[in-house]
């Protein structure tokens, strides 16, 4: 199985390659469009800032790329906010492959939120064998708006998407590579998508 | 709903862990990364390195440590110890830490926490303090707690979250060591005057001392070493005697 990690110079790729490699799976890193094209999964990572990462994004152009993708692609974190629409964080378009928001919590709860959060209303083969209220490590100021495309929710001073689906696009709030045995588990569900 | 984080604290030299570590069931008691494995296994929430080599290697022995220890571990990390650049931080980054933790540099050139938090997003910048408390006032102090600075507690923490802190990481040199608990009284008002979490460290000897400083320190995580290195406490106990006593802990 060919896996590609879109490379655009944003957030910590080398956990997700090491995530892929503990599962037996030997990931690119790429940002050349014909190879990532011709992958059978995508990995769109982010950590960072959302307005600087959709510049990178336009300069390579891989923000006209991305939404035509028709393999399986999964946005970690900052990957799943660049997805939606918009984003409040230095307000920028995303690339509207999903229909919904994304707002920084309010001033009522510690931001970032970071540690550990129970996730729930699992609604996807994403998370075959996850449990309902299974923990999973989140490191995040901004979040994405509930929305029909929500295949789980958590809460942190309102309940938000910590993950999102629309046909072969689904984006996850949570860093799955580094959730432990249930992340791991998170990952080898998409690699069998 | 988030919950409370245990850190167990390894400090680093030379590539090994340092400072007394008495693990059963451990091959190479001076491995990082056997260690780390260990404690992720046991239910750790997230781990620190923290580098006290001072040798010329010491950039190369520490990016390759991330690099096995990213490999291997599968939850959060942060390295701190003589970071001072961006450089630095890039190169630990990349090898796959989670985030960093900044000192002595940022007292020194405040500016590098809004240089950090800028180019790599506040999520990933840990400032820790050390602090004493002399003459009712809680003091900065560098160079783990050798050297005071003219520099208030709570004046500096309200300054790393203005420029970009994504955590504070508080320890109490009064309290380090001690094993008598957490400085509770600073840590909960540390946690009033900023809005960023807030990590305990310093004073853990018992099972109580972690129940007291998520309850009346309002500590977000809390981070220990010897208690953990020495089996004095082991992680899933302390978790379930957490959990017993109303506090939210992943189990």
């Amino acid at each position: 199985m060919k896996v590609v990690i879109i490379n655009y110079g944003a957030g910590n790729i080398q956990s997700i390659k090491f995530a892929l490699q503990r599962l037996g799976v030997e990931a690119i890193l790429s940002n050349n469009v014909e190879e990532i094209r011709n992958a059978d999964k995508v990995i769109f990572p982010g950590v960072g800032e959302a307005s600087s990462a959709m510049k990178k994004l336009k300069e390579s152009q891989l923000d006209a790329i991305i939404p035509t993708l028709t393999q399986p692609v999964l946005g970690i974190c900052l990957g799943m906010q660049l997805m939606c629409n918009t984003s409040e964080e230095g307000n920028t378009k995303g690339l509207g492959i999903f229909d919904t928001d994304v707002v920084r919590f309010s001033e009522n709860v510690k931001v970032p939120q970071i540690g550990w959060n129970t996730i729930q209303n699992l609604e996807s083969p994403l998370f075959a064998n996850v449990r309902e209220n299974e923990y999973m490590y989140l490191v995040h100021s901004y979040y994405a708006k509930k929305s029909s495309e929500m295949i789980a929710e958590s809460t942190y001073d309102i309940n938000y998407a910590s993950a999102l689906q629309k046909d072969n696009f689904y984006g996850v709030q949570f860093h799955p590579e580094k959730s432990s045995k249930a992340g791991s588990k998170l990952l080898e569900n998409f690699l069998k998508l | 709903m988030l919950t409370k984080r245990i850190i167990p604290c390894l400090d680093i030299k030379n590539g090994r862990t340092v400072k007394g570590v008495n693990f059963v069931n451990l091959r190479d008691a001076g491995d990082p990364v056997e260690l780390a494995k260990i404690y992720a296994d046991e239910g750790a929430d997230e781990l620190v390195f923290l580098d006290i080599s001072a040798t010329e290697e010491r950039r190369k022995t520490l990016q390759k440590l991330v690099l096995d220890v990213a490999a291997q571990v599968d939850i959060p990390f942060t390295v701190g110890g003589g970071i001072s650049s961006t450089e630095d931080v890039d190169r630990l980054l990349q090898a796959g830490a989670d985030k960093v933790s900044i000192n002595s540099a940022a007292v020194k050139r405040p500016e590098l926490i809004n240089e950090l938090a800028s180019k790599f997003g506040n999520q990933c910048i840990v400032v820790a303090i050390d602090a004493k408390n002399v003459d009712g006032e809680w003091i900065v102090h560098l160079v783990g707690g050798k050297v005071p600075t003219d520099i208030k507690l709570f004046d500096w923490a309200k300054e790393v979250e203005k420029r970009g802190a994504g955590e504070i990481l508080f320890t109490s040199m009064d309290n380090d060591g001690t094993k008598d608990g957490f400085a509770n009284e600073a840590l909960a008002k540390l946690s009033e005057i900023v809005n960023i979490p807030i990590i305990a460290s310093g004073g853990a000897g018992n099972m109580t001392h972690f129940k007291d400083t998520f309850v009346n320190g309002k500590a977000d995580a809390a981070l220990a070493a010897s208690v953990f290195h020495f089996k004095e406490i082991g992680i899933p106990e302390l978790k379930q005697n957490l959990k017993a006593n109303g506090i939210n802990v992943r189990l």
